[in-house]
């Protein structure tokens, strides 16, 4: 099966460990991997912050590189509802709205694709820990992926979960927030980091770049022994 | 305008919030309690999305047919011989309620609690006409005993008050010589708040839902006390929010039963009261004179607009108890009397952005607040929709936000421009850098790396990575 891989920009250039697992996980289950090079941001940063307008170009540049795929999958279920959210900010729009709602209906997050599309649940992965998952907010609410990270963790051998209190409260990320509302966000990641440090979990595994970037941070400029993992490395591990 | 509960500027407010310990306490634990609470309530039913749709419909009926429905309930509380007064403004439905209390010689108001009264500053306005003025909801009376302490919770108005606090309030002001058990405190309250449902001239209520179809007003509480206000004193007033309707009791029922269960977890309160104009020959009790005060103040410019599904709100705040904002900077930080998502949502849209435009932001759209609305209010779109406002219509963004954000735009839309920038950001970025992370970033990144690490940008992106390897190489 050919699957054209949506990287995104903070994979690309921040976490490109995260790039390589997922690409050898979806090689390992038997996908052919696409990459247009031509990719850029999903826009998401400054359409969150209000400028839809100066946002649409990039939308437009997204909605041309990957309207070749059969299926696009993303290691971000952030940037994924970006990709679904296309599809509401063109509808209006006679060329590109039809083209925004093809995208979205091949758009998939890891997970998801893995548990709904390649109807796998077991990825043979194997990963020695006590973890803890954090769940993000766009993934699991406007995307809807609630269990398929869940499904695939549980048949990861050697792997000792723990369930994270308050998963589903907010890290505290929420792109420019983290910065214009910088104060509050302290308090939100800070909860959530003395969450993970509650459950005794040795890894924190996640499903988005951007959480995983605000928490990381966190946990690494206090000192915590707590290592911060994408899932896809989790599920690429042997 | 009225409904604002502050002089000082968001950032002193959420400060404060912040660094408010027994606040920050006191929300925590209210929130999950009630988060609880609310599931438990919800999932007992086994198909609450239906519900929600049901309760969606609902309301959006109502909005689409608000002109006729009032009409129709302005025309039945008149047959029944109660009072009809439309108020466009807070100032005129003042202006009417200061009037019929004139007109009563009343020297004492009892009320129950009301958000639409603190929307129009009411109190302030009897109290500056000679009116004793005293709340009977029990955490109404707390801040109103505590100097007029404002609302932080449109259901819940005390929750940033812990119970030795309230006793300190009691002590102080009430002459309260027992301890902070809740029993006690409010045994105490229920002393002196019975001499007053006696000796009160007016009745003033808000009203949950009003029925078009009998001229009924519904009142939803837990303590009773809007049953004393509405069956003693001579004459009631009721203060409603223009779009506060249903149709008939067919509709009251799931609204109802939506709202209990959200705002409280419960399947019903304690006391669920229905009232229809004034008392008739054969009634015991009841008042001899019935004003009902539809009031507008701002709510028809946001009709037939872009943010019209915030007005399905039904005042349950399930939106606020799950909010991890509000849960670390408390109600006050919002500046108004509605805090939390609906009142960061509906706050700009009574009170303008001149006061308000910060609250759009204080929020990482989460979605929380638009999966728990039981009657599907969208609203962190409502958020976002707020904020494209301010950026596209207002010009109300800082010009340093704009630049960068259309740099952003321009680069984001470009594949050589975001190359050309990705690959030279390690070089950029270096003098920042030390190891894989920046410790001490400029720009937008300063406020991130006060706190935080960010890691450096890789020396080898992942297209590189992808381009060079072995097996595959650019297929694009």
């Amino acid at each position: 099966m050919k699957v054209t891989l949506f990287a995104t920009c903070l994979v690309d250039m921040f976490q490109s460990n995260v790039g390589k697992a997922t690409v050898e996980l979806l090689e390992h289950l038997g996908c052919e991997i696409d990459f247009p090079t031509a990719q850029v941001c999903c826009g998401q940063p400054s359409y969150n912050s209000g400028y839809v307008n100066e946002s649409k170009e990039a939308m437009k540049t997204m909605i041309n590189t990957f309207s070749h795929a059969d299926y696009i999958v993303s290691p971000s279920g952030s940037c994924v509802t970006m990709f679904h959210e296309y599809e509401h900010i063109f509808k209006d729009d006679p060329i590109w709205g039809p083209k925004a709602k093809d995208l979205a209906s091949k758009s998939y997050e890891l997970t998801q694709f893995i548990v709904d599309v390649l109807k796998i649940e077991d990825v043979g992965a194997r990963f020695k820990g006590k973890v803890t998952y954090h769940t993000s907010c766009h993934m699991t609410r406007l995307l809807g992926v609630k269990k398929a990270p869940m499904i695939l963790l549980s048949n990861v051998k050697d792997l000792e979960f723990t369930e994270l209190p308050g998963k589903e409260q907010c890290c505290g990320f929420g792109g420019t927030f983290s910065v214009k509302m910088a104060q509050i966000s302290e308090q939100m990641v800070d909860e959530k980091v003395a969450h993970v440090e509650e459950t005794g979990a040795d890894y924190l595994i996640g499903a988005d770049a951007g959480c995983l970037m605000n928490i990381g941070g966190r946990i690494e400029r206090n000192l915590k022994p707590i290592k911060v993992l994408h899932i896809a490395e989790v599920l690429n591990s042997r | 305008m009225s409904m604002k509960i502050s002089t000082s500027d968001f950032k002193e407010r959420v400060d404060k919030g912040i660094h408010d310990s027994f606040m920050r306490g006191a929300v925590v634990g209210a929130q999950e309690r009630m988060g609880t609470r609310r599931l438990d309530a919800t999932n007992e039913l086994g198909n609450w999305e239906e519900w929600r749709k049901h309760g969606e419909e609902i309301r959006k009926h109502v909005l689409e047919h608000l002109d006729y429905y009032l009409k129709e309930l302005s025309d039945n509380v008149s047959k029944r011989g109660g009072h009809v007064f439309f108020a466009q403004t807070a100032e005129q439905a003042n202006e009417y309620i200061r009037g019929v209390i004139k007109e009563k010689n009343a020297k004492k108001v009892v009320k129950a609690k009301s958000m639409v009264t603190e929307e129009i500053h009411l109190n302030q306005c009897l109290e500056e006409a000679g009116c004793e003025v005293i709340e009977t909801d029990l955490g109404e009376y707390i801040l109103q005993v505590d100097d007029h302490d404002p609302p932080s919770h449109i259901v819940v108005p005390a929750l940033h008050k812990n119970k030795e606090q309230i006793r300190d309030v009691f002590t102080e002001k009430l002459n309260y010589q027992k301890t902070e058990k809740p029993e006690e405190l409010a045994w105490h309250a229920r002393d002196m708040l019975r001499q007053e449902y006696l000796t009160a001239d007016v009745g003033i209520t808000g009203c949950n839902f009003a029925v078009a179809e009998t001229g009924s007003i519904s009142l939803v509480t837990n303590e009773g006390n809007a049953d004393l206000v509405t069956s003693l004193p001579k004459t009631q007033i009721t203060v409603m929010g223009m779009e506060r309707l249903v149709p008939t009791f067919e509709e009251m029922e799931v609204l109802v039963s939506l709202l209990t269960r959200s705002a409280v977890g419960q399947k019903l309160t304690s006391y669920i009261t229905v009232l229809t104009g004034p008392s008739e020959e054969l009634d015991v009790d009841g008042p001899e004179d019935f004003h009902l005060v539809i009031v507008d103040n701002g709510r028809s410019s946001i009709l037939g607009g872009e943010f019209q599904s915030i007005l399905q709100c039904i005042r349950c705040a399930a939106c606020i108890n799950v909010c991890p904002v509000y849960r670390h900077v408390g109600g006050h930080s919002y500046g108004s009397i509605y805090s939390g998502p609906i009142g960061a949502v509906l706050s700009p849209l009574l009170g303008g952005y001149d006061d308000y435009k910060e609250l759009p932001y204080a929020s990482t759209l989460c979605g929380a607040c638009t999966e728990v609305c039981p009657v599907k209010i969208p609203l962190h779109e409502l958020l976002h929709k707020h904020r494209q406002t301010i950026v596209e219509k207002e010009g109300k963004a800082p010009i340093s936000e704009k630049l960068a954000m259309k740099a952003f735009g321009l680069g984001a839309a470009s594949p050589s421009l975001y190359n050309l920038g990705s690959k030279f950001a390690p070089t950029a970025m270096l003098p920042f850098t030390s190891g894989d992370k920046i410790s001490k970033g400029v720009g937008p990144l300063k406020a991130w790396t006060e706190i935080r690490e960010f890691p450096a940008p890789n020396k080898e992106r992942f297209r590189d990575w992808f381009k060079n390897r072995d097996k595959g190489g650019d297929q694009s």
